[in-house]
């Protein structure tokens, strides 16, 4: 009891207190900087994972717009055959 | 004496099919007979001097003497002009409209004419169906 209160006097007059205090929380900040740090890391490193996905969804998609051309175009195709017969009826002398 | 009239008449129904369906091969076969085409035009169509393009007009395949081009170029010009005016008619652009009508063309060629692949070189029309653009009416 009497040695454990002179502890405490020594530890206050050597402001040990002090830096246990520090170094009680140094630590922890260090711990919560690093975890900071490997979040931003984490999330720089999921940039281009998620820039990558992106274009993965968008290279399916261009195909599927080019058909849809390809389809309207031969929809009008097949809208004209009829007028094409036509003409080569009327106009045989130029087919 | 029966057997011979029934062989007779078996026979005058078998030349009427038969007639027939030769009418009929011809009219689907050769539509070419029916037109009227230039004397020369016809016969570079035949000889293979020129061409059905699949854009809907008359090319060459060599080099063409100066009357045969000035006559497949006046073909071409009477062409574009129909091609205009359906083209107007149905709303779609020329150029539709003239691929439509080459599609068309290029199908009806004759053995030995010549004709415009899809891959755009010159192909002699066989007995076998023309090589048409997958975007043909008339392939899909």
């Amino acid at each position: 009891m009497k040695f454990a209160k002179y502890m405490a006097r020594w530890r206050k007059k050597a402001g040990l207190t002090a830096t246990a205090a520090d170094a009680n929380t140094a630590p922890m900040a260090a711990w919560a900087n690093g975890w900071r740090r490997m979040a931003g890391m984490v999330a720089i490193g999921l940039a281009p994972a998620t820039t990558g996905a992106c274009v993965n969804v968008n290279a399916p998609a261009e195909p599927i717009v080019i058909e849809l051309n390809v389809n309207i175009k031969q929809e009008v195709l097949y809208r004209l055959v009829d007028s094409a017969n036509e003409n080569i009826e009327e106009n045989p002398e130029i087919f | 004496m029966t057997s011979t009239r029934t062989f007779a008449r078996m026979a005058a129904v078998a030349l009427l099919a038969a007639g027939a369906i030769g009418t009929l091969a011809v009219s689907f076969a050769a539509p070419a007979a029916a037109q009227n085409r230039d004397p020369a035009y016809a016969a570079a169509r035949a000889n293979g001097t020129i061409g059905e393009k699949m854009d809907g007009y008359l090319g060459f395949v060599g080099s063409p003497s100066g009357n045969l081009k000035a006559l497949v170029d006046d073909l071409n010009i009477r062409r574009k002009a129909s091609y205009a005016d359906r083209a107007r008619a149905q709303g779609v652009t020329i150029e539709e409209f003239a691929f439509t009508q080459g599609c068309l063309l290029i199908a009806r060629t004759v053995p030995g004419e010549k004709y415009q692949a899809p891959d755009g070189s010159w192909q002699t029309r066989g007995s076998s169906p023309a090589r048409v653009d997958p975007r043909c009416p008339s392939a899909g």
